[in-house]
């Protein structure tokens, strides 16, 4: 240990799990590029998986993400079942959709409190929303709290869970532990619905985009760790096996991240895409707070993502409450899944959006190749397009303003900027 | 290792798939093999909320993490005896409000939680200095070299903190490994 005196400049304390930064260049008083920068895990873990046994994608690619690893688990599994001919329905499933309610509740109240909302308050950040206003964002982490305690019933811990395997758990819990569970829920309900009506009232620019939507379907229920098809809004859905038919991953020169087009062109997932595409399948409470709120029949505000986050997080603990009422606990908590040749796909909606995963699978267990398709990097064409349309409409701003309303339209899509970055570095060059 | 009480808390933050960002976690999982009652060993990502839940009134936390510095001494390790009063230590500078979701770092959390009376009651963070944070599984020889003086470095905190607390549980375990 040293205590020499040393000039350090420190560049960043810890996370360093990735780097963002936003390169952008006005020409003659023109937007002439807004490039978001990405450095992306996912294609290192995909080299990662390569060799691994089929088993181990569940847990080796939580680690993608601190604050969702239970949608890149969910999305590994299904993709893996699916190769292996395998199709777990029943207590498990109901089990699986639990575990990612928790992650809902819990990221969708650390955004919205933490990050959202002081923008829309006028506060730097957080911290100051708490000196003025500490009941509101002690509400918040309560409510980020009891999704915490889903993911570290059900998951085993709340980062990184640890009980999620091919085929199932390797434990599951018991009704008096879902009981107890159940208890610190329904107060929480309260809380999200405090929250839909507190975000109601902000004050929200008036921006339509018209980029194309894309969301897991399930025809059933509101999508969350699975469904059956992709549905987009404007074209016929396709099966969840076409994915790479209709979105393909380019290269692109500023980033590691691979930016992925839906039949050529840009389109966003998460929570403005599942609403506008899957609200009939909401609950009625969730369906009158959504309303209330001013939201229709769709939403394509990116502001007004902070109103679905708080709608979703109502029906996801809604959800949660519903499934411990009628938990059957699974026995065994996991079926046999027997590794086979084969390509798997599997998707699920993390609460950035859409997750896919794809594996090839030897007979012998091992994994032939991975794919590994984010919702950030879905997202970044049309976050980038919405970027250059913020520069252009605000170019007699300093930099430092200008950098301040670029990291705002940022946190309107709640990027996992490949889980992740810290600062958005803006360069701006002046030609 | 989660006890009802914790006298202390040790908290390793980082990410073992980013090389020498995984020094937090192998502190923690170093410290797994030694008897310390009364202490939690927790690995996190850093996210301020968490961070809250896991110092918030126990007596000692400390933090061990990964730094990046311009100039490096890859290994080096600083320790700060963070002032809860201001927290604002230039080790732990206070960064502009940003985008991301992962965007709130320690600093933040220390304010956060000042903010929301979570402070723990002492708090002490060990920064290591890496060399590498890139994509990959091991640290690079620097930081791993530096671990076995990391761990000494923490259990002789976890030690001054039993004694200062009178109360021979965490020191007899730290002692007869520090000594």
């Amino acid at each position: 240990m040293s205590h020499r005196a040393r000039q350090l400049r420190v560049s960043s304390l810890a996370r360093v799990e990735g780097e963002g930064a936003l390169h952008v260049v006005v020409r003659d008083g023109e937007v002439e590029r807004a490039d978001l920068q990405i450095y992306e895990p996912p294609r290192f873990f995909e080299a990662l998986l390569r060799g691994r046994a089929y088993t181990e994608p569940p847990d080796i690619t939580a680690r993608i993400c601190g604050i969702c690893p239970v949608a890149y688990q969910t999305s590994a599994i299904a993709a893996i079942e699916n190769a292996c001919g395998v199709v777990v329905g029943g207590p498990i499933a109901d089990l699986r959709r639990l575990l990612y309610c928790g992650e809902w509740i819990s990221s969708h109240a650390l955004h919205i409190y933490l990050l959202h909302a002081p923008d829309f308050l006028g506060y730097p950040d957080a911290v100051a929303l708490a000196t003025d206003h500490r009941d509101i964002v002690e509400r918040g982490l309560a409510l980020k709290k009891a999704g915490n305690a889903i993911l570290e019933l059900v998951g085993g811990r709340a980062i990184h869970p640890i009980n999620v395997r091919v085929g199932g758990f390797y434990a599951a819990p018991s009704q008096a532990q879902l009981d107890k569970l159940a208890a610190q829920l329904r107060p929480a309900l309260d809380a999200a619905v405090a929250t839909v009506r507190w975000v109601a009232g902000f004050d929200f620019p008036d921006l339509e985009l018209d980029h194309e939507l894309l969301a897991v379907h399930d025809p059933a229920r509101y999508a969350i760790e699975r469904g059956t098809t992709l549905r987009r809004s404007a074209g016929p859905a396709f099966a969840v096996d076409a994915f790479s038919n209709h979105v393909v991953e380019e290269h692109v020169a500023h980033s590691t991240a691979l930016r992925a087009r839906l039949d050529g062109g840009r389109y966003l997932t998460g929570p403005l895409a599942r609403y506008t595409l899957n609200r009939q399948h909401l609950s009625p409470l969730a369906l009158e707070l959504a309303a209330g709120a001013g939201l229709g029949i769709e939403c394509r505000n990116p502001f007004r993502s902070i109103v679905v986050r708080a709608v979703e997080t109502v029906y996801a603990v809604e959800e949660a409450l519903r499934l411990i009422e009628s938990y059957q606990q699974p026995e065994p908590s996991s079926v046999g899944v027997q590794a086979r040749d084969g390509v798997g796909h599997g998707v699920s909606e993390a609460p950035r959006g859409l997750l896919y995963h794809r594996y090839e699978i030897g007979a012998d267990g091992l994994i032939r190749s991975a794919t590994i398709v984010p919702p950030t990097s879905q997202n970044q064409a049309a976050i980038e397009d919405d970027l250059r349309r913020v520069v252009a409409a605000n170019l007699d701003l300093g930099d430092g303003p200008l950098t301040g309303l670029c990291e705002r339209t940022v946190r309107n899509y709640d990027p996992c900027i490949s889980c992740s970055t810290h600062f958005l570095d803006l360069t701006m060059e002046r030609l | 290792m989660k006890t009802a009480v914790p006298t202390a808390v040790v908290i390793g933050v980082g990410n073992e798939y980013r090389r020498d960002d995984g020094i937090g976690p192998a502190l923690v999982a170093a410290l797994a093999d030694h008897w310390l009652p009364g202490v939690r060993l927790v690995v996190s990502d850093g996210e301020p909320a968490r961070l809250m839940d896991d110092w918030a009134a126990v007596p000692l936390a400390v933090v061990v993490d990964a730094v990046v510095c311009e100039p490096s001494a890859p290994g080096e390790i600083h320790r700060t005896d963070v002032s809860l009063r201001e927290p604002a230590d230039p080790v732990v500078e206070t960064h502009a409000h940003s985008a991301g979701s992962h965007s709130l770092g320690i600093p933040d959390a220390l304010r956060l939680a000042a903010a929301l009376d979570r402070l723990p009651g002492r708090l002490v963070v060990f920064a290591v200095e890496t060399a590498d944070v890139g994509f990959g599984t091991e640290l690079t020889t620097p930081v791993a070299a530096a671990l076995p003086r990391l761990v000494e470095a923490v259990l002789g905190e976890l030690l001054a903190n039993t004694t200062e607390r009178g109360k021979p549980t965490a020191a007899t375990a730290a002692g007869r490994d520090v000594r």
